[in-house]
């Protein structure tokens, strides 16, 4: 039986839990529901819970450690001939390899061959157990809850208190998540600073993370210093603000101020459209058009401009980042109080001088809020540098020419095929260690600023 | 009464030059220039913010619409007994019926060299298309047949006018049309051939101009060692180099503007065919009454003679700037004189998965991929999403551990995407140990970045629901959960689902943490279920713009075009749904 078979059938079961249960309570009662402590349906779905839920933590739990149980089962007698923990990683793969029946490079050897007959047979045992324990677990919950109902029992109460169980766990899932993150880089970052010192890593003006296969070759050690990813992130995303921040908060102000409301409810949604394209298509926009445009118009001018220049990715991710103040700065604009703006009209200021002198600086905290969430942003943003930006580790403020950022390099060491004992893949998690501090900071910095204006108004 | 009106009156007062009014007239024209300045920076900023979304779209459009078609070209096709194998059809030679049927049509590319390029021609998605005729009806063996199959992709460009521009001018002055051995020469009058002259002298002419800049630098470098006079080893071979050059001044003088021209056309500059009842003639020399060229035809016979009507092609690009030589351009435009070459809507783009090949490669894969991924993301992320948002709305007590939740979802929201993908490859792969590559944990990995969005929306939708609705339903009796489900999440519901629909359409375009977790793999095969290798459309697209070809390019913009189709229809589905739905309370 599948899997999915198997669930199948445990949910009907709990349907059919769901049915008997209701008609219980109808006859406890007396075909008078007015007698019961609570609904008929929730003596239902008493039964259904107990007969479905217990039984599908045991199938989830078996199903997640079963595999490794059988595999370790099946390969004890390798394991018994005194094989190195390293080697027996690789009989495990090998072993899983044929048992999803795979035939590439040839027959497999006899050990292994054995290995999978053995874990073939294992996994049939294990599944027909499965099955049993489940279904029998299943029914004698049904059973346990369909003995329990009478008409004095508060099943209600059980339910909701299930309910609530859900609901909590539902919303633990941003912390696990969380949590998730931080544990996943965090290991992997420890493992890398022991190969690497942490003040290498930080400090270090040298990026390139090849390391070599022999020891004697040349460049062996590969080096790890991150300053030039760093310096290349910083200057894209420069770049990208120089671009975003003036156009996006003189639009908000336009929009806010000047705009009526028919072009406003034009102009608005089709700014934010930017917003809504995904990153991939502004990276095929940075390489197919705008960075060949930049190395032609650099041609022309004698100016020698890299064909995966900064000033391209920057430009193009300046573009998608409009929306983010544009829509942020609005809010903020609109949140300054009339009575400011109308004071500086009625003393004879210009639309734009109340603008300039009483609208931005009181808005002031709530937009630098929302420019560091751009930043923040455009810190992490991965596609359009991946794909416009370049590979190489130049240490340079000069935006013709080609950087690359934390994110890249991040993309590009993890990409393909990894071993994850080499420094190589080790440092894509402390660069994604950094870029989760620098964008977290940022955002607590920024939240907690927009959210003390929006208190300073409310 | 308007300022001004006020100011001409003060000014007309005894008071002038003293009162307040005047200073604030002073500075008037300058701070109204300021106000109209800044009022068209505004504009400035949301015309270029708009000039920038026009300009994304239209150049994904130029660079993609024509992927939507694709060329196909009818072969006459022979089913050699001797080739097809009626044991075992699997193993028949369907590329060699291919290369037969190519053979047969022009057997003048008789090189091997030659031969390899007129193969090239069609797509390897012709063997194929014998395979699946042959085994759809076996009876074939030994027929003929024309059947029409993929050209190849550079044939394709050529036809969709990417590789370069042809210009066929239809020519009426006489022409003569005699052979020496293989050469054929063709001689008329001086209109005839005039476009093909002006242009052989056009080159010469920059040819000249090259020469001669470089003989003045030459020679001022000769002067300026001279007056050193130290270097006699460098003197003389200046000297001697200054002399080739004039020489070659002088040689490109008397061919640019001598009367009777006779030059070679090289491979720098446009090449020139002219066709003559169907056959075409490659021109390689020309003087100024006529031309000389190989035919490209198997015989000559009945050739010779007098013409009233030819054409003359040109195309523009020189052959070393382009993938396809005069010979296989020869070969597509008599082919498209046939009738044998047509333009159809490419519906393998819509029914294959990736492929090395740009005419055998679609979109199937990626967008199966990517449906299988937002199946398990919708299933997860919605009811955990609703769920969340119902406590922390309606449930939750205001203490700290609610407030670390809520910073925790409001980070999380803009915890950086590849930082996900981490998360992804170091919990999901290699901890749970699930398969790379697969929609389930790319799913899984989207539910996480979805869940923030949907939480938010759906707090902000159960805030809309007035508490009279729940004061009611607890009035009559009903539980606090009771009240919940029956009567407020049920009017929450649709902004709930906007909110959904809206973290879906993010989830769907995004692509940089499913590069970490191996769905950037080159996968032919359409995915069939939750667990088999799969990319996603926005991988897919990622995938194809590293490709040279020019053909990925145009298909990559076509899958761009796909992808914001899903994306326009899903923000469209959102925004009915809140206009529809939306309730003022």
């Amino acid at each position: 039986m599948q899997p999915t078979t198997l669930i199948a059938v445990l949910l009907a079961l709990s349907a059919y839990a769901f049915y008997i249960g209701r008609r219980k309570a109808f006859r406890v009662s007396g075909n008078d529901i007015r007698v019961l402590r609570s609904l008929p349906s929730h003596y239902g779905y008493y039964a259904a819970i107990w007969c479905g839920i217990p039984a599908l933590i045991i199938f989830s739990l078996w199903s997640m450690i079963d595999g490794r149980i059988i595999l370790t089962m099946a390969t004890s007698s390798i394991a018994a001939s005194g094989v190195s923990p390293q080697e027996m990683s690789l009989v495990y793969s090998e072993v899983l390899r044929f048992v999803s029946g795979s035939t590439i490079g040839g027959k497999p050897d006899p050990l292994i061959a054995e290995a999978v007959v053995e874990y073939r047979k294992l996994q049939d045992i294990s599944n027909a157990a499965l099955i049993v324990i489940v279904l029998s677990v299943a029914i004698t919950g049904a059973a346990f809850a369909l003995g329990k109902i009478h008409k004095d029992q508060r099943a209600r109460n059980f339910v909701e208190a299930g309910i609530m169980a859900f609901l909590i766990a539902c919303s633990t899932i941003a912390i696990f998540t969380t949590l998730g993150i931080v544990l996943s880089v965090l290991f992997e970052s420890i493992r890398f600073f022991q190969k690497v010192p942490f003040l290498d890593f930080i400090f270090g003006l040298e990026w390139s993370p090849q390391t070599a296969i022999r020891s004697d070759q040349v460049g062996s050690t590969g080096a790890f210093g991150a300053i030039p990813l760093f310096a290349g992130t910083l200057l894209i995303s420069l770049i990208a603000m120089a671009v975003a921040a003036p156009i996006g908060l003189m639009s908000a102000i336009y929009l806010a101020e000047y705009a009526s409301a028919r072009v406003r409810s034009y102009a608005k949604p089709l700014l934010e459209i930017l917003a809504g394209i995904p990153t991939v298509v502004y990276g095929f926009f940075a390489a197919l058009v705008v960075a060949p445009f930049f190395r032609d118009a650099g041609d022309l001018i004698g100016l020698d401009v890299s064909s995966e220049s900064a000033l391209a990715a920057g430009l193009v991710m300046g573009i998608m980042v409009i929306p983010f103040v544009s829509s942020l700065s609005d809010d903020v604009i609109a949140a300054v109080p009339q009575a400011l703006r109308d004071g500086a009209l009625g003393l004879g200021a210009t639309q734009s001088e109340t603008v300039r002198r009483v609208v931005i600086p009181a808005a002031l905290p709530g937009i630098v809020g929302g420019l560091l969430l751009a930043v923040s942003r455009a810190i992490g943003e991965t596609m359009i540098v991946v794909m416009a930006a370049g590979l190489s580790a130049n240490l340079t403020a000069n935006p013709l020419e080609a950087v690359t950022t934390v994110t890249v390099q991040i993309v590009t060491l993890l990409v393909g095929d990894q071993e994850f004992d080499s420094a190589k893949t080790l440092a894509a998690f402390a660069l994604g260690l950094m870029l989760f501090l620098t964008t977290l900071t940022l955002n607590i910095i920024a939240l907690h600023v927009v959210r003390r204006y929006r208190e300073h108004y409310e | 009464m308007s300022c001004v009106d006020i100011v001409s009156i003060m000014s007309n007062s005894d008071y002038t030059g003293r009162r307040a009014i005047n200073t604030v007239y002073a500075g008037l024209d300058r701070r109204y220039a300021a106000e109209r300045r800044f009022r068209r920076y505004g504009m400035l900023a949301v015309l270029s913010g708009l000039a920038f979304l026009v300009i994304m779209f239209t150049s994904i459009i130029l660079n993609g619409y024509s992927a939507f078609r694709q060329h196909y070209v009818q072969l006459a096709v022979e089913y050699d007994e001797s080739r097809i194998d009626r044991d075992d059809p699997a193993a028949s030679d369907f590329e060699g019926i291919v290369k037969g049927a190519m053979r047969g049509m022009f057997p003048w590319m008789s090189e091997r060299k030659d031969k390899k390029r007129l193969y090239g021609l069609v797509s390897g998605d012709a063997a194929y298309a014998i395979r699946g005729r042959i085994a759809g009806n076996p009876s074939l063996t030994g027929e003929k047949e024309d059947l029409w199959v993929l050209l190849d992709d550079d044939a394709d460009m050529f036809f969709k006018g990417y590789v370069t521009p042809v210009d066929r001018r239809p020519m009426s002055s006489r022409i003569e049309l005699a052979f020496d051995g293989e050469r054929a020469i063709l001689t008329g009058d001086e209109a005839a051939f005039e476009g093909i002259v002006k242009a052989v002298r056009e080159e010469l002419q920059r040819q000249l101009a090259v020469a001669e800049r470089e003989l003045k630098n030459t020679g001022r470098l000769l002067e300026e060692i001279e007056a050193g006079a130290t270097d006699s080893d460098e003197i003389v071979r200046l000297r001697s180099r200054l002399e080739s050059l004039q020489e070659r001044v002088s040689d490109f003088e008397a061919r640019a503007f001598s009367a009777d021209l006779n030059e070679e056309i090289g491979a720098g500059v446009s090449s020139y065919l002219v066709n003559v009842n169907g056959v075409y003639i490659w021109i390689n020399a020309v003087t100024t009454t006529g031309v000389t060229g190989e035919v490209f035809a198997q015989n000559t016979k009945g050739l010779p003679g007098v013409f009233d009507q030819w054409q003359l092609v040109t195309l523009e690009v020189p052959p070393a700037d382009r993938r396809l030589s005069d010979k296989e351009v020869s070969i597509l435009l008599s082919l498209q004189d046939q009738g044998r070459v047509e333009s159809r809507f490419n519906s393998v783009f819509f029914t294959a998965g990736d492929s090395r090949e740009p005419e055998q490669s679609g979109i199937l894969g990626a967008l199966k991929g990517s449906m299988y991924m937002l199946v398990v993301t919708l299933l997860l992320s919605f009811p955990v999403g609703v769920a969340a948002a119902v406590y922390l709305e309606e449930f939750a007590p205001q203490n700290q551990w609610t407030d670390f939740i809520e910073v925790n979802i409001n980070n999380l929201a803009a915890v950086p995407s590849v930082v996900f993908g981490l998360l992804g490859l170091a919990v999901f792969i290699n901890f749970f140990g699930l398969p790379r590559s697969a929609p389930l944990v790319g799913g899984l990995v989207l539910t996480l970045m979805t869940l923030p969005t949907i939480i938010i929306s759906g707090r902000a939708a159960l805030k809309s629901i007035p508490p009279s609705i729940r004061e009611a339903a607890l009035g009559i009796g009903a539980s606090k959960v009771q009240t919940v489900f029956y009567h407020v999440l049920p009017l929450a519901l649709p902004g709930m689902l906007t909110g959904t629909i809206i973290g879906m359409a993010q989830a769907l375009g995004e692509s940089a943490p499913l590069l970490m977790i191996g769905m950037v793999a080159f996968i032919v095969d359409v995915p069939q279920g939750f667990t088999d290798p799969a990319t996603a459309l926005p991988v897919q697209i990622y995938l194809w713009a590293d490709s040279p070809e020019r053909a990925f390019v145009e298909r990559t913009s076509a899958a761009i075009m796909v992808l914001l189709g899903f994306l326009i229809t899903m923000n469209a589905l959102a925004v009915v749904l809140r206009k529809r739905f939306e309730r003022r309370w």
